[in-house]
């Protein structure tokens, strides 16, 4: 495990770097994206097989890395309930303006609603700021868990990981 | 053969032995079966096999569904007292004691929470994780309005999120050791709704005459010690424990089986070969009791047991045998390797070993 994770508990931005489930710079300004943020040598694969365009590579051995191939994947949200960890998230960069798109899987009693205005989260928590509910999904094979996407400013698209609700 | 324990390795076990013909009873001194299963409504790790993305409650239901299709007898509310020779059991099955003789008993107890004293810990208020799982995810009840998660392993982590779920703040999550135990990912559920760790802290005591109503911790040095001046206090009414699970193994014990201590697995654990058989015959242990692991883990020892146990009253054949635990092994080899698994899988073939003599 990476210093930052085994001591904080959440990855900074530069233990990311270099992990084989993160898109390259060039695909994730073409349009939606699966964003694996899963470092660590454990057992679990359930993201491969539900991957319909096999974009996701883990393999016999399934303590290896999920592999995300950028260019295959279209951005179609299906493994982000799938993860256990809740470790995947879709960012979409190239949404018109200064903004972009962040999918979050959310397991939480209270859901938000279209055009609810939230506050943004970095993976330690942090407020980042207000953001835009931009669509919830929840559907009986996600089995409970929702996807809240948020529109936050451009240069957090690789930040925002979570929200809360403004009080 | 009886079961005793109706978890995940007494019912996985019980469902492979009465597929293959074996008449089945599964004691639990519960009210519910299922064990820690029920209690668990996140989703599970692995693969296909292992049911990987379904809720751990939703698996607890199939088991159970299962084991009662095939005419396994669960009987709840009822306490093996004692394990004697031939095989024989003493059961307090609610207000009366029966004397119960098995061709095979799959021992399957599970485990119990470590608990650390410190000034205060049996004030109400400090609980241990399961007790908190307990009250927010059977009965909906939230423990506390404020908590403070004391371990950082995949119970303490995993308990931290049910908590947040239920609706609890969480000042923190502690843990003595530098580094968290638990999966990062599981981590990271916790940090992203601002929650700190704060690893080489231990408890130093709880606050309050009549109840919890704050937690002091300290840092500790290398060596494990208190550094003093180091204190933070916390405005907390619960203080959660999470530091480890030990084997239940007290009653298997007492069929005087070979244990052997290891402390990769937990504590003192039963001596057992790949079958899951002990050294008395007749007596096959899987499960946490057989050393800490996982639900996961815990259905596939399961299920070998089962077999095992069905194969060796003649239900099934050799080769078939043979070939139905092959597919278990190869179920298990997945969570038993990367840096969480080796080593259990390393103390696993040790006591294999300990078994060959």
């Amino acid at each position: 495990m990476t210093q930052e994770l085994s001591t904080c508990g959440y990855l900074s931005e530069e233990e990311l770097k270099g992990s084989p489930g993160i898109p390259s710079e060039a695909r994730r300004k073409k349009g939606p994206v699966a964003v694996i943020e899963c470092t660590q040598d454990i057992p679990c694969n359930p993201c491969e097989g539900s991957c319909k365009v096999g974009a996701i590579t883990v393999g016999e051995d399934i303590t290896n890395l999920p592999h995300l191939d950028g260019e295959k994947c279209v951005g179609c949200t299906t493994c982000v309930p799938v993860c256990p960890g809740q470790a995947i998230f879709m960012v979409d960069e190239s949404i018109e303006g200064d903004k972009a798109a962040v999918t979050i899987p959310y397991e939480f009693r209270s859901v938000p609603e279209k055009g609810q205005v939230v506050t943004a989260l970095d993976r330690s928590g942090t407020e980042l700021g207000d953001a835009v509910v931009a669509g919830v999904r929840k559907t009986e094979k996600m089995d409970q868990t929702s996807l809240v996407t948020i529109e936050v400013p451009k240069e957090w698209f690789m930040k925002a990981r979570g929200f809360r609700f403004k009080k | 053969m009886v079961t005793i324990g109706a978890g995940p390795a007494g019912l996985a076990g019980a469902i492979e032995a009465a597929r293959n013909g074996v008449e089945v009873v599964a004691f639990d001194e519960n009210e519910r079966p299922g064990g820690q299963l029920f209690k668990q409504i996140h989703k599970f790790f692995g693969s296909s096999v292992h049911q990987a993305g379904v809720r751990g409650f939703n698996i607890g239901s199939g088991l159970l569904d299962e084991a009662q299709k095939l005419g396994v007898e669960v009987s709840l509310s009822s306490v093996v007292l004692g394990i004697y020779e031939n095989n024989v059991m003493n059961v307090m099955i609610r207000d009366h004691i029966e004397q119960v003789k098995a061709e095979r008993i799959l021992v399957a107890t599970g485990a119990s929470e470590n608990m650390i004293p410190f000034p205060g810990w049996t004030l109400p208020g400090v609980i241990g994780a399961g007790a908190a799982q307990t009250m927010a995810n059977l009965h909906g009840i939230r423990p506390g309005k404020r908590l403070l998660m004391v371990g950082s392993g995949n119970v303490g982590v995993v308990v931290a999120y049910q908590m947040l779920q239920a609706g609890c703040e969480i000042a923190a999550v502690i843990d003595a050791a530098p580094k968290i135990g638990g999966y990062g990912v599981h981590a990271a559920k916790v940090a992203r709704y601002g929650i700190p760790f704060l690893m080489s802290h231990t408890m130093k005591e709880a606050n309050g005459k009549e109840k919890v109503e704050g937690a002091t911790v300290i840092q500790v040095d290398e060596k494990w010690q208190p550094i003093p001046g180091t204190e933070k206090s916390f405005d907390v009414d619960t203080i959660c424990i999470a530091v480890g699970l030990n084997p239940m193994n007290k009653l298997v014990r007492m069929s005087g089986c070979k244990t052997v201590y290891v402390p990769a697995l937990g504590g003192l654990i039963p001596a057992h070969d790949l079958n899951q058989r002990t050294s008395i015959p007749g007596i096959y242990v899987a499960g946490d009791v057989s050393g800490i692991e996982e639900a996961s883990t815990a259905i596939i020892e399961g299920r070998i047991a089962g077999l095992a146990i069905a194969s060796s009253l003649d239900y099934l054949d050799e080769a078939a045998f043979v070939e139905q635990r092959d597919r278990q092994f190869q179920n298990m080899k997945g969570l038993r390797t990367g840096s969480h698994g080796e080593a259990r899988r390393k103390a696993k073939d040790y006591l294999n070993a300990v078994m060959k003599g």
